[in-house]
């Protein structure tokens, strides 16, 4: 039997998804939609009230006897849909996390888009520099650059230092939702500008002076020129951004101060927190994919809307 | 050009890597060791041991002058130190439980050490390889956490009480009182434990409950009180305290006796009092857990931490109080007369230790901490409108596409 030659080039990358991507995900599905309870020698499950029964009844046995004899009971894997009905609770949480998470995406286009317009109108030395600069700030390490505008934006911070001598302030900045948006527009900002430039950089100037020269205003060049052409590279943008701010949680705890916790700090506290409950953290991350995947759908929708367009015309 | 600069470029490089070889370490501290114990015994066998701790909890990295329990251990032993840090006790748990990370030495708080043996996750320890344990005072031994003491070391111990800056908290209002973290006076200017133990045991304090009180009518109400203290805070922290009171950020915070020497001493404004109702008063064991690789050479680094001289100045350097009799004795006057490091007997009789919760009072503990912190504030109506918004959003763009489809194949 013969591979194909581009199967074969394509396995190891293959192998890497289903190992890191699908069983990751089967794995989550497979914790959200389970529990571990406690059974006693005839596979019946146990209350915590009746676990509790028999502590109490095993003490007194052990202090009248004298001995050290330990509740032994064995444990199951059971389906449920509680965790499921429990992230009921956390809801707002999630939509906090949607919301700050669309503000920080819509901030990252708006200054995005121009910007990226701007670079890929120069020429080609000078669009390098500028892509390397916007890539600069992420040679730094993700948690450092947070913790930088920490110290910028507490109260006793050098924003706040620096508005004192003209008598301004002092303002609150940091522990507020504001803060946390801030960081998130910081830190993902050159993921929404790379996909931008790369598509921006392939719309010619003859495109630009053909659309003027048939009578385009300049609203008219951007509106059904410049706009449609870039609709791929907005929808990835987007993605880019708005995928990672959603899941965030060290952006909100070290600028959010734990007060505004959003659903990745509520997702790390499930694992790596106070407060450890893994079935109902994979709940909630099932939960947050399927809204990253409605979000993600209706980009795509806004992405295919105009290729079907291009293929038409 | 290009070439010359990358010949200077290597030629730094390796006059770097030359300089480190040439100054490592050497630390100028020549203790005498205790010569009962084969300190060289796995010098050959290349071994690496990894110690979980809590952060800026050891002595090390901390210039020149300073005692460094690590490197001294990797000089005298030859066995290297892998060493990083947690910043509470459930997330230690939550690593543990988890497993996927292995380590040969923990170190968690008293009723962490009863949970872990309790669940069965730690290993017994061979004490014969710990000879300075007969150093440790009799009160710390056999504690309540671990009765037949057969799987801890005690490591530091310490109190909770309030920090406070000095010129941020009024005169007139009374810091001997957890009343204070929920005077509004302060509101925006209060950091909490962001560990759910801590925070739940000083509320119960302050309402009169036992700080290991079971009882679910007594947590709803603890948890209720810090609903609403969560107004007033600032930040929920724990390391991040450092920085946040150092650089004058928040007036009051509730922390460990240790940290707040350490956070005086940069900061002269800090204060740290007890309150008067009683506090928690916790201890730090030295654990093996389960699946520990080289549970004789993290035997081995128990013992070191244990030692007389290295007990002394590792607890000078951290703040935290020292359980080793021999290095109590060694302190310098000042310190062991320091009421903050060392209260007197009678100050901490209303000092409850923390003991292992049932884990039906955890679970329930658990569930209300995160049901504080994702105790949204603001704008009941966000939850709908969104909804509406999504749901509008979708509707609009399939509806727009449809029709510009249809569009298309008429005009065609």
């Amino acid at each position: 039997m013969i591979f194909k030659a581009s199967k074969l080039t394509a396995a190891p990358y293959i192998l890497w998804v289903m190992i890191f991507i699908i069983v990751p995900m089967a794995l989550i599905a497979v914790f959200a939609f389970t529990t571990t309870v406690k059974v006693d020698g005839e596979g019946n499950i146990l209350s915590a009230e009746e676990i509790s029964v028999m502590e109490e009844e095993l003490a007194v046995y052990n202090e009248e006897n004298g001995t050290e004899e330990e509740l032994e009971l064995d444990e199951r894997t059971i389906f449920t849909l509680d965790n499921i009905i429990k992230v009921n609770d956390y809801l707002p949480v999630l939509f906090k996390s949607l919301w700050l998470a669309a503000i920080a995406t819509v901030i990252c286009l708006v200054i995005a888009y121009p910007m990226s317009f701007a670079i890929s109108r120069v020429n080609a030395n000078r669009q390098k520099v500028m892509i390397m600069l916007v890539m600069l700030p992420m040679w730094m390490n993700f948690l450092l650059r947070t913790y930088a505008w920490m110290t910028l934006l507490e109260k006793n911070g050098w924003i706040n230092k620096l508005l004192s001598f003209f008598n301004i302030g002092p303002f609150q900045m940091i522990n507020t939702q504001g803060a946390v948006v801030l960081g998130m527009v910081y830190n993902y900002l050159p993921f929404m500008i790379l996909p931008l430039y790369s598509i921006m950089v392939k719309i010619h100037d003859t495109t630009l002076e053909a659309s003027s020269d048939l009578g385009a205003n300049v609203f008219q060049t951007f509106s059904r020129v410049i706009l449609p052409l870039s609709m791929p590279g907005i929808a990835s943008g987007i993605t880019m951004v708005f995928v990672p701010a959603i899941s965030t949680f060290i952006i909100s705890r070290m600028l959010g101060g734990g007060t505004n916790l959003l659903i990745g700090d509520l997702i790390d506290l499930q694992f790596l927190g106070n407060a450890y409950n893994p079935n109902l953290g994979a709940a909630i991350s099932l939960v947050l994919m399927a809204f990253i995947l409605l979000c993600m759908s209706i980009t795509n929708q806004l992405d295919n809307e105009d290729n079907i367009e291009g293929v038409l015309l | 050009m290009n070439k010359i600069l990358f010949r200077l470029i290597s030629l730094l490089f390796i006059a770097a890597i030359l300089s480190l070889s040439v100054f490592a370490y050497d630390s100028g501290w020549d203790i005498p060791y205790s010569d009962d114990v084969d300190w060289k015994k796995y010098s050959e066998e290349n071994i690496t041991i990894n110690v979980y701790n809590w952060g800026e909890y050891i002595s090390v990295d901390a210039g020149d002058d300073c005692f460094d329990v690590n490197a001294e251990f990797e000089e005298l032993t030859g066995i290297k130190v892998n060493y990083s840090n947690f910043a509470s006790n459930e997330e230690l748990y939550a690593k543990l439980k988890s497993g996927g990370s292995t380590y040969d030495i923990i170190i968690p708080s008293d009723y962490m050490v009863s949970r872990l043996i309790k669940e069965n996750l730690l290993e017994k320890l061979d004490y014969s390889n710990i000879p300075n344990f007969s150093k440790i005072m009799e009160r710390y031994k056999n504690p309540e956490y671990d009765p037949t003491n057969e799987y801890s070391v005690p490591y530091m111990w310490g109190r909770i009480g309030i920090i406070y800056n000095k010129t941020m908290v009024d005169e007139e209002d009374n810091v001997h009182s957890w009343e204070i973290l929920w005077n509004e006076k302060y509101a925006n200017n209060i950091l909490m434990f962001s560990n759910s133990r801590d925070a739940f045991a000083i509320t119960c304090a302050r309402l009169g409950y036992s700080m290991n009180t079971t009882d679910e009518n007594e947590l709803r109400a603890a948890a209720q009180a810090l609903k609403e203290q969560k107004l007033l805070v600032q930040a929920y922290v724990m390391d991040e305290i450092y920085d946040k009171m150092g650089g004058g950020e928040a007036a009051l915070a509730p922390y460990y006796a240790g940290d707040a020497i350490v956070m005086m001493e940069d900061n002269p404004d800090l204060e740290f009092v007890v309150p008067d109702e009683g506090t928690n008063l916790f201890v730090d064991a030295m654990c093996v857990p389960k699946g520990a690789r080289n549970k004789a050479a993290a035997e081995m680094y128990i013992n070191f931490v244990t030692e007389t001289l290295v007990a002394r100045e590792n607890s000078i350097y951290i703040g935290y109080s020292v359980p080793q009799q021999d290095a109590f004795d060694a302190l310098p006057e000042e310190i062991r007369n320091d009421e903050i490091r060392y209260p007197n007997l009678e100050d901490t009789l209303k000092d409850e230790i923390y003991i292992a919760l049932p884990e039906t009072t955890t679970k329930l503990i658990d569930s209300l901490w995160t049901s504080i912190l994702s105790d949204v504030k603001s704008s009941p109506w966000m939850t709908p409108v969104m909804l509406i918004l999504v749901i509008g959003l979708t509707i609009i763009i399939n509806v727009r596409r449809e029709i510009r489809k249809k569009n298309k194949i008429e005009n065609q």
